[in-house]
Parts: structure tokens; sequence; C-alpha cells
């Protein structure tokens, strides 16, 4: 096997020197713009640390997009009840933390990711029978049941009020969470954050990732070519779901409450919002999408306080009827309308 | 084996694909009557028969899309029957599309890639680059280059011309490397001045892969076939060499009379 073939060998013209062969060789590579995102990130922590809540805020809400963004961007599962993982994930740490079963921060995180990864592969191999309209109502179904389940469990759960002062141990032992200061809740969120897009990078570049966008661009014809499809969705579901989980869980620990707005529809949908807004099946839409949905929301509400929706309801319009793929879409468009030719040339 | 292997005229033939009475009926409708039917090794077969005569319904029946109401389906003399779609994909058995089932997002490159990797078993892979698999994109482009797409490799699959995209069908059902290669009408919609790139592509097919063509095109039919059968109402109505089809006076009733008269 001519696995990891040595690169550009000019003696004669293979396949593999052929441009389109060299597009997919090369296509996982790093490109020098999406540390970007990044320098960002520990920019905005240096120059503004009074924004670092708002940070923290944006982080959780990119991890939670770019789950969605794996399920829905790359495979196509049509959801809107991903806020079922979101929740299962807060209420799997304010519930291990507020019971004192077990506050230690990172562990809990990985067993909101867990539990909530439970909960995607036995609801998807159930729904993901079904496709189209049926798919989309049965997610919001599974996410109205878990939440009238909290609400029900009210004696564990603290029903519509939720669980307040969730008492979070410190990070590593040393690194508090304090109510005042957002600093360590800022970092230990972009590192959960930067750990979780690595590992939707890899899998959405991986020959798996590719058999997703299969699934995606036509299902009947992945059947026709072999593919185990519903075990590759149920397996995406699930680590999608997980990492929902994981981002719901980072939203109780750096909020240090849980409450059924966890598991809102609104909030399934607005994640949804955020995904479109940025553009989604492009990893970087998560991104984009978050930071002007959560730009918006901050300024535009601080301005108009009552008609901010109204102003994001013009935005979907106008995203609807000319950026179909959203901002990263439309970016890419004007590039390769504008500036590529003329690097090209 | 022995059972499979028949005499015809001192050539030793081996059937790939059998039906033994093969039924489906949909409600009242009996769409594919006890179709008793044989495909050899490098055969190159073509069914053809009016619409409606339940061709395509038959071709589901031996790819495992739909289930038979009765009968029996046989890939090399092991019943296939109960097989799903992609385990027969495994087994050896592909097809086209009567209408196209493209990756139309995708690069035509990238269209074949993913069923070459599935066939390689890469496709479950999670955490290394697709672009590693320099095997599964050089075998890819290769195929491309044998179907003369190698220019258009680049260029996404609904930007192609329609014949083009007509050879990307073809192209990812060769990519599985099949034993029995099903073809539902690969020239249809493609116009009369881009035929014959279909047509090339298909007679330079390997020559062991058993063929069977549904295709409506008695040109096509009759320059690449070695054997016709013709299906009218969801029965087999006449099989022969195309001369002996041809000559059938039944079949010139019932279906090549139609277009003789029109």
């Amino acid at each position: 096997m001519n696995v990891a073939a040595s690169p550009a060998r000019p003696a004669v013209a293979t396949p593999l020197d052929h441009p389109a062969a060299r597009v997919l060789i090369g296509r996982h590579r790093l490109r020098w713009w999406e540390t970007l995102p990044w320098l960002a990130a520990v920019g905005l922590y240096f120059a503004f640390p009074a924004y670092l809540g708002f940070g923290t805020e944006l982080l959780v809400a990119i991890l939670f997009a770019l789950a969605l963004d794996l399920a829905l961007g790359y495979a196509g599962i049509i959801t809107l009840g991903h806020a079922a993982f979101f929740g299962t994930g807060a209420y799997t740490v304010g519930l291990l933390a507020f019971w004192g079963i077990w506050t230690e921060p990172i562990s809990s995180l990985v067993l909101a990711g867990v539990a909530a990864g439970v909960v995607g592969l036995l609801s998807g191999l159930v729904l993901l029978r079904t496709r189209g309209l049926t798919l989309l109502m049965l997610t919001i179904c599974t996410m109205a049941l878990l939440e009238q389940a909290a609400n029900m469990a009210h004696d564990y759960t603290g029903g519509f009020d939720g669980l307040p002062s969730l008492p979070i141990a410190p990070v590593f032992g040393v690194f508090e969470f304090s109510p005042l200061y957002d600093n360590t809740q800022y970092v230990y969120a972009l590192i959960v954050l930067l750990i979780c897009f690595l590992l939707v990078r890899t899998l959405v570049y991986s020959p798996f990732g590719q058999s997703l966008t299969g699934i995606r661009e036509n299902l009947l014809r992945m059947h026709a070519v072999g593919s185990p499809v519903r075990r590759r969705l149920v397996i995406c579901y699930t680590i999608s779901a997980a990492l929902a989980g994981i981002a719901g869980g980072l939203w109780a620990q750096t909020n240090a409450y849980v409450n059924l707005s966890t598991f809102d529809l609104d909030r399934a949908a607005t994640v949804l919002i955020v995904l479109i807004l940025g553009g989604y099946g492009r990893l970087y839409g998560a991104f984009v999408g978050a930071v002007a949905y959560l730009a918006l929301e901050h300024f535009l509400a601080r301005i108009y306080p009552t008609a901010w929706q109204l102003g994001l309801g013009l935005l979907l319009v106008l995203i609807a009827l000319f950026a179909r793929n959203g901002i990263l879409g439309l970016g890419e468009a004007l590039w390769r309308r504008y500036g590529g030719k003329r690097a090209a040339s | 084996m022995a059972a499979l292997r028949r005499q015809t005229g001192g050539v030793v033939t081996e059937t790939r694909l059998e039906t033994q009475a093969l039924s489906r009926d949909f409600g009242a409708l009996r769409a594919v009557q006890k179709i008793d039917f044989k495909l050899d090794a490098g055969a190159r077969h073509a069914l053809i028969g009016p619409n409606g005569a339940g061709k395509t319904t038959f071709v589901n029946l031996l790819t495992g899309v739909l289930t038979p109401t009765q009968g029996r389906v046989l890939l090399g003399g092991r019943d296939i029957t109960a097989k799903a779609q992609a385990e027969r994909v495994k087994l050896g058995i592909a097809r086209t599309f009567q209408i196209n089932r493209l990756f139309r997002g995708l690069s035509v490159l990238e269209n074949v890639c993913i069923a070459v990797a599935e066939r390689v078993g890469a496709a479950a892979s999670m955490f290394y680059p697709a672009g590693r698999r320099t095997d599964v994109i050089a075998e890819s482009m290769h195929l491309l280059e044998t179907l003369r797409l190698e220019d258009q490799a680049r260029h996404r699959v609904s930007e192609l011309p329609y014949g083009r995209q007509r050879l990307v069908e073809l192209a990812i059902a060769i990519g599985l490397k099949p034993g029995v290669l099903l073809l539902d009408e690969p020239a249809a919609g493609v116009p009369s001045a881009e035929s014959h790139i279909i047509l090339d592509a298909l007679e330079r097919l390997p020559e062991h892969i058993a063929v069977l063509i549904i295709e409506h095109d008695m040109d096509v039919v009759f320059r690449f076939a070695r054997r016709v059968t013709v299906m009218v109402s969801g029965a087999i109505f006449a099989e022969g060499t195309p001369k002996e089809i041809e000559a059938n006076p039944e079949v010139r009733a019932v279906y090549l009379g139609q277009a003789g008269h029109g």
C-alpha cells in the first residue's frame, strides 16, 4: 500500500500530479488563516478583559454550533432538537455538582459528553431510520421529552427553577471559577473548544468525513456504493451529540447553574440560526456565525432592547435570499469572483 | 461449481447471476412475474421492453432495493435474496441509475473516490486525512483517464454537461470493481451528438464483467449486446441473439413494431 507517498516527484506525470488529485491530497493541510480565530481569542483575553464573560458565552456557542455542523452540515441530518444533548450535558454536570457527587470539572465534562453521546446513540438508532420532516419532528420530540423529564423530576433537578450555585472544583485543583472574573472560565472554555475543534477537523477530512458528505449529497447513491449508511449516520450523530453535551456541560460550569432553558426549543433554534448565518458544512461557519449572532444580540439588544430581534430577522432574510451558504459562503463567492481571479492571473 | 457451468456450443460459460421464479407485486399489480433469468460471466446482455414492462423493478430486485414477493436471486450460485443492497455491492453487484444519482456538489474525482474508498474499506477510518489514501485517489484518477474524463476531474459534477454526468454515473459503478454491472439506460437523456462517448465507454468495459443493460435506444442495444431479453408486462417474452430478436415477428409486433410504425 502506498499510503503517504512522497509528494510531488516531478519526473513523470502520475495520476497524483493531476490538479484534481492534488486538491484532494492537500485539502486537510492547515492554512495560515486557520490560526486567526485562535489568535483573536487570545487577543481578546489580553485586550478586553471586561468582555471575557461575553467571550466565554461565545466559545460555548461556537462549540455547540460546531457539534451541530458535524451532523447537519456534513452528514445532512436535519435536526431541530440538538438542545436535547446540550441539556443532557448541562444537567449531567449540574446534578453531579449540586448533589456533591462529583465536582472536578474536566472529568465532569467528559461524563457530560458520554451521557449526551449515549442519548444520541439511543435516539439516533430510532430516529435515523427516518428522513426529512419526520426526522425533524422526532428530534424535537426527543428534546421535548427530555425537557419534560427534567421538569418533572424537580426533586432532583429543581424543576423549572433549575439548580443554582453549582460548586465547581478548581481546574487542576488550582484555577478557580470566580463569579466575578471570567479569566479561568474563558481560558478553560477556549482549551476545551480547541480540543473539540481538532477532533471535528480530523473527522471531517477523514475518509469517514468524506463518506458523510457523500451521504449528504446523495443518500441513495451511498447505499448503491455499498456504504453502511445508517451505521455511519448513527456514529456521526453520537459524536455530534457528545460534543453538544460537552458544550452544555461547559455552559453549566461557566455559569454555575443549570435550568430548563438548556433543553429549550429556543436554544436549538438559535444554534441552527448561528450555523446557517455563518455557513454550514464548512467548519468555520460555527465561528463566524456565533460571533455574528452574539455580537448582534449583545450590541443591538443594548440599542434596541425591545426590537433587536427584528434586526436579526432582517439579516436572516437577507442571508436566505442572497447568501444561501451563510457569511462564509458569501465571502467565498466574492473571493472567487474578485480576489481569486487576481491571484490566479 | 460444476453445477453452475453449462455447455453452450462447446464453450463453457459460468452463470454469474441467476434468478429463479422471481416475482414482485405492488398491490394488485404484478410488476415482475416468475422470471427465470441467467447472466453469464463476461455477458453483454440487453434487457428491452416497452415502458412499464418491469425492467427497472427487475433491476431493483437484483440489487436489493426491493425485496421480491417470491423467488430467489443467486450470485455465483449463492442465495443472496435476503441480503441488503450494500451487502450485495460488497459481493460484486454494481449498478447505474436511469436518472443520475451523483454527489453533485463534489468534484468528479471525489465522486469516484467515495466509491473506491468504500470498496477498499477505507471509508470507515476516522483519524487520518482522506488525502493520505493516495492509493484511492490514484486509482480513481486512473479510472477517469480510461473514461477520458480526466480534464473534468476537478469540476463539480453539477457543472458538467449531461453526457459527461452520465459518464461519472458509470465511473462510480466501475470504481466498485463489480463482477456484475447493471446499467439502467446509460444513454438516457444524452443528446445524440454525445451518445458516442457513452457507447465508447461501454465498449471499453473490462471483458470479464457480466453486464446487463436496460436500453431503449436500439442502436445501442444492437451495437453492444450479444444477447437480448425482451420483457413485456413483467414477464420474459423472448430471449436470443440480437439477430434472432430482430427477426422475431412477435417481438416486432409488441415492441420494435412501435418504433417501426412511429
